[in-house]
């Protein structure tokens, strides 16, 4: 690890400040940068740790119903608040699906947020990658890359978000508040990720410096709370990154859709938001060839960037069912393995 | 458990039940405290931290390393790269008999596989060292990785394995096929995997003059001892191995490799202790893996479903300097009966490590391939897969001939499958779903494993308190030797357990063999067993011909040895206790000793082998393929169960390996560069708790005269033999999708007609 140099600001303007000087980079739990400069693949000359900012650790519920989710706040402890999650359930089961529980204790929201790709061309450094060396090239292009992108993807990178928690946020349109040299602006966080296209070292729309304090939810998601589920499919039960996921919620009214959101996560460098799958499931009756033409819509401009074309029919099957789990109800209680296809029909064994 | 001292030695009598005690661990609390001390744990004053920088090519020349750079930096104190290695006493590009490989140790600036060290950089800090190594900025001159079965230079072994020949013929084959109804053939490969035990690999080395203590995770103390000291030119005396856990070895903790050579030898150098542990990714190259195969099976039937021919073959990787190939093929000698068997390996070179014996070495990868052939060629014949295995059960090892020492096999089957309840199993795949809609499927394997002998020694002391003392150099890799041994030992000295200290884990006791090849409770047991028979025997040779004593004059007679008092034996009611004998005779103690071998005639009469049957549900989401082992019943025998605790504990650690290998883990190597990109636990799949909710081993008791004199087989690597097979055949009885790549992926069932 290269030597550097350790800041710990006492409030937001200060972290902003010490932030504006180049080769900085936030420090929250740790649990991906660290990783990343023990591999060598982030070499900050300034680690500027957040974590004892103040204020920053607070769920709060605005008077219209919104809620206000400080950057701090752990990934677990959100899961787990009561309020949170009967609010917005497929967030609180997309949470619970991610990592580990050791894992969530520790990760924080902001973090979780921004936190970098999982290519393995990224993180080893003999590699090329246009995302970590602008201008190398991209070793995944022709290497091994069955789990990379299907939507969005470019010559350039190919890589995919790999966060459960930003696909139903991005879902339900949460914004991130955002405080930088230039003040404080909102981003939502369908526009936080940002597709590779010929630059993919720029990842975010953060300005350099910029700092996420908090996340907030609109009122207007919390409609969606009785029919709203995630479901990802990886490589064992439970601990491991999504291999296609999708967050599905239905808002009904007498038997037919009154609105639907759609994204999936693992298929793109941002969680990916199917708009035009969601339209043509408004008004429509919730059935099962309706559902089926949602996932062809959502699917329709998805192309293999490699070994990867069977993540195409997985998305589209995935994006079926996880609206037809939508429509039988979210579940009383958390399934015993959120997001998992092995909890999510009534009578699954639970057992884990 | 009473012990009768004056029975032959060579055949010890079995007393009541053969189920021994299930003592927990007794190193668990240091275990679950923290206070168990492993290698990397020792910090001598004036400790040193060794790193090495490794290659990130997998073939070529390092042309440059920038060591001035990595000595400029703070805390840095030497560099050692091939320029300025001191010598080594033994040629790294030769052999060490017995079994050793051949080792990078910058002997020169080639490199041959991805993660070889090319440079160990010492400093006074392990981050210091670290950055140092990134500092060295390594330039090469690259040659084309050879990375693939295209690419790759093929080649007939000599031998495979640890000395087995590469091909085994019995009968002759293409009789066999003729002579055949029906011919099923199939490919099936496996990829590359990792032992990736938890705690890597570590040393830290300590030199005074020619001596050296060597703290590292240890699977086979003795013969490391004269290892090492070849390399460095010592006696083997003068090397002392401390080893008292070792954080999982897998058989990748019994061989020498570079980085710890290169430690130990700056550690020389600088005339202060080094510590070294390899980081994970350090892990995947010189430490050992199992290689990739890629296996052909051909099986006749005759109109009853008998096999009339096996054929087996195996091409098999291995690296471009050594030659340590799976015995993958063999797989299929010992199992079942045919009149002609031909297993035949070939080998591929490579630009990996050398890979070397990783749990159930040859046996997995093959056991895997095999079992999953025997369910097709059973659903070829039409027949359940229960039955056609027993159609074809081998009453002697079939290409010798020869009977087993025990085989408990038929038993296993029966328990087995009654347990997981097999006997309502419709023939057909895709026909059973659960309450929710999942496919259910079920399969079923055989597993064996043989039942290897190493020579070892110990000392059985029995002290004036009455206590016992009992010593041998023997490995707990997590399996229990502590506890096991003990309880071998106690029994032995007519004690119970809680009286028997157990010396163990340090180079300086007795040889207690390896532990390795499922080996080490049976070859360091029995030379503990022996010890304690001859402590007894020597107490008792006191006590008789002691005119004082309450036993004198039953020499003859003999005597038994209980509870820590020896009794006459047709007079229970005259008995004195060991303090007593002690006391009077003026001893502090009475020292046995033993070693211990298989004898050859017995082992030469005999196949040995352990057994079981594994049995497997699995649950697969009908649209999204995503697969689930719900359930595993295995049903092993393996000789007299010491401690049916840990022996559970075993088998149900080797059947959740079987599940890993069906379903989750594999290296993934780069085709053009060679390096494994998923060298971590993030992404290097092992299964986690939810992959496998229910879990059954059933002991199926076995008395084994012949395969030692305590009757114990081999627990530690059977479990994952038979799993492997039986979880990829209930996904074919759940989907219809024969999938014969592993691990089984989900664009396996995706992308394949059969699924939807
Ligand atoms: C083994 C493993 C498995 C995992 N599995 C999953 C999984 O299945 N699903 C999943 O979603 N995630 C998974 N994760 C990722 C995990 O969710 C993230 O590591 C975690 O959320 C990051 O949070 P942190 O607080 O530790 O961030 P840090 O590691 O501290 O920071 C991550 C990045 O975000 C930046 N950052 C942090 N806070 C802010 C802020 N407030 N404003 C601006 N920038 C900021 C940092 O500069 C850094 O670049 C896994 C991680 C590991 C190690
Ligand atoms: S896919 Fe993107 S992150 Fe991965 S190597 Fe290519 S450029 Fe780098």
């Amino acid at each position: 690890m290269n030597r550097f140099d350790y800041i710990r600001p006492a409030s937001v303007p200060e972290a902003v400040e010490a932030a504006a000087v180049p080769g900085s980079t936030y420090l929250a739990a740790g649990t991906n940068l660290l990783d990343l400069m023990k591999g060598g693949a982030a070499r900050p000359e300034r680690v500027i740790d957040i974590t004892r900012l103040p204020g920053l650790d607070r769920i709060e519920w605005l008077p219209d119903g919104s809620v206000r989710v400080g950057a701090l706040v752990r990934n677990s402890d959100l899961a787990y608040d009561d309020r949170f999650a009967r609010t917005f359930p497929a967030v609180a089961e997309a949470l619970l699906s991610g990592a580990s529980a050791q894992l969530r204790n520790a990760a924080t929201v902001g973090g979780n947020l921004m936190q970098r790709t999982r290519c393995a061309y990224f993180h080893d450094l003999a590699s090329a990658c246009n995302r970590r060396a602008p201008g190398s090239g991209c070793d995944a292009r022709e290497g091994e890359n069955r789990l990379h992108a299907v939507l969005g993807w470019s010559e350039h990178c190919i890589a995919t978000h790999p966060s459960d928690f930003c696909v139903p946020l991005v879902a339900l349109d949460a914004v991130a508040e955002v405080a930088g040299a230039h003040g404080a602006r909102e981003i939502p966080v369908d526009a936080l990720h940002v597709l590779p296209g010929a630059t993919p070292e720029q990842e975010t729309a953060l300005a350099p410096g910029e700092l996420i304090v908090s996340l907030r939810i609109p009122a207007e998601a919390a409609a969606f709370a009785r029919n709203a589920r995630y479901l990802k499919l990886r490589e064992r039960t439970s601990f491991a990154f999504a291999v296609v996921s999708v967050a599905a919620a239905l808002e009904m009214e007498a038997g037919a859709i009154r609105k639907a959101r759609i994204a999936l996560g693992g298929i793109a460098a941002k969680p990916w938001r199917a708009r035009e799958a969601e339209v043509s499931l408004e008004g429509a009756e919730a059935n099962p060839e309706a559902f089926a033409k949602a996932a062809e819509m959502a699917l329709a401009e998805a192309r293999p960037s490699g070994d990867n074309a069977f993540k195409i029919e997985l998305a589209r099957r995935i994006v079926a069912r996880a609206l037809t789990l939508a429509l039988d109800g979210t579940p009383e209680a958390m399934p015993a393995l959120p997001a998992s296809p092995f909890s999510t029909t009534p009578g699954a064994n639970h057992a884990a | 458990m009473p012990l009768e001292t004056t029975s032959p030695l060579p055949q010890h009598r079995r007393h009541g039940s053969s189920a021994g005690q299930p003592l927990t661990r007794r190193d668990g609390v240091l275990k679950v405290t923290g206070r168990a001390t492993y290698a990397a744990d020792n910090h001598p004053d004036g400790m040193l931290y060794a790193v090495t920088a490794v290659s990130s090519i997998a073939r070529g020349r390092v042309t440059a390393l920038d060591v001035e750079a990595a000595k400029a930096h703070p805390g840095v104190v030497e560099v050692l790269t091939p320029a300025n290695r001191p010598p080594l006493a033994h040629d790294p590009d030769e052999k060490m008999p017995p079994f050793g490989f051949r080792v990078e140790v910058l002997q020169d600036d080639t490199v041959r596989y991805v993660n070889q060290p090319i440079a160990i950089v010492i400093a006074e800090t392990p981050e210091a060292a670290t950055e140092g190594a990134a500092l060295l900025n390594p330039q090469y001159e690259v040659e084309p990785a050879r990375t693939g079965r295209e690419s790759g230079e093929r080649f007939d072994p000599e031998v495979i394995g640890i000395g087995a020949p590469a091909r085994t013929a019995h009968g002759d084959i293409e009789a066999g096929f003729a002579a055949a109804v029906r011919v099923t053939e199939a490919d099936y490969v496996t990829p590359p995997q990792y032992h990736n035990a938890m705690e890597p690999h570590a040393v830290v080395a300590q030199w005074d003059g020619d001596r050296v203590t060597l703290d590292m995770p240890n699977q086979a103390l003795a013969l490391s001892c004269a290892s090492h000291a070849a390399y460095f030119g010592i006696p083997a005396e003068n090397v002392l191995i401390r080893s008292p856990f070792l954080g999982g070895g897998f058989g990748s903790k019994a061989i020498l490799n570079g980085p710890q050579i290169l430690a130990i030898l700056a550690a020389r150098m600088l005339d202060r202790p080094v510590k070294l542990a390899l980081t994970r990714a350090q892990m995947y190259g010189p430490v050992g893996h199992r290689g990739r195969t890629w296996q052909k099976l051909r099986l006749g039937m005759d109109e009853e479903g008998r096999l009339t021919a096996l054929h087996h073959q195996a091409l098999c990787t291995t690296s471009s300097f050594d030659e340590f190939l799976e015995p993958a093929a063999n797989a299929s000698l010992p199992l079942y009966a045919s009149p002609a068997i031909l297993a035949e390996h070939e080998g591929l070179r490579l630009d990996v490590g050398t890979p070397g014996p990783m749990r159930a070495p040859g046996l997995a990868s093959g056991s895997a391939a095999l079992e999953v052939a025997m369910d097709e060629a059973a659903e070829a014949c039409g027949m359940d897969p229960l039955d056609f295995r027993l159609a074809n059960y081998a009453e002697t090892e079939p290409t010798t001939g020869k009977p087993f020492s025990s085989k408990a096999l038929r038993e296993c089957y029966a328990e087995g499958a009654k347990r997981f309840g097999w006997s309502g199993r419709p023939h057909e795949p895709r026909t059973m779903r659960d309450e929710s809609g999942f496919l259910v499927g079920w399969g079923m394997g055989t597993a064996v494993f043989h039942c290897p002998h190493f020579p070892a020694e110990a000392r059985a002391t029995l002290r004036a308190d009455g206590t016992a003392l009992v010593e041998t150099a023997g490995a707990d890799m997590g399996q229990g030797a502590w506890t096991a041994l003990a309880q071998i030992a106690a029994e032995a000295l007519g004690l119970d357990p809680d009286q028997v200290e157990l010396n163990s884990g340090i180079s300086s006791l007795p040889d207690g063999g390896i532990a390795g090849g499922s080996g080490h409770t049976a070859s360091a047991g029995l030379a503990l067993h022996n010890a304690g028979e001859d402590a007894i025997a020597r107490l008792a040779e006191l006590a008789t011909t002691d005119p004082a004593s309450p036993l004198f004059g039953a020499g003859n007679i003999g005597v038994v040895a209980r509870a820590g008092r020896l009794h006459r034996r047709d007079d229970e009611n005259r008995s004195e206790s060991y303090a007593e004998i002690l006391a009077r005779a003026g001893r502090s103690d009475v020292v046995g000793t033993a070693k211990a071998a298989r004898d050859p005639a017995v082992a030469s009469a005999h196949a040995m082998y352990s057994h079981g049957a594994v049995f497997a549900e699995v649950k697969v989401d009908p649209d999204l393929g995503q697969i689930r082992v719900a359930r595993l019943v295995g049903a092993f025998a393996a000789g007299r169960v010491i401690n049916p605790r840990l022996v559970r504990s075993q088998y149900f650690g080797g059947m959740i390996w079987g599940a890993s290998f069906a379903l989750h883990e594999e290296a993934i190597a780069d085709r053009r560069t060679g390096r494994i990109m998923n060298a971590d636990l993030a992404e290097y799949h092992v299964p986690v708790n939810a992959d496998v909710p229910s879990l059954d081993a059933i002991l199926i008791p076995e008395d084994d005269p012949y395969v030692n004199p305590i009757g114990v087989k081999g627990v530690g690597e059977i479990g994952i033999t038979g799993t492997v097979g039986a979880i990829a055949n209930a996904v074919w009885h759940a989907t219809g999708v024969r999938v014969r790549r592993f691990p089984v992926r989900v664009e396996d069932l995706i992308i394949s007609r059969e699924f939807a």
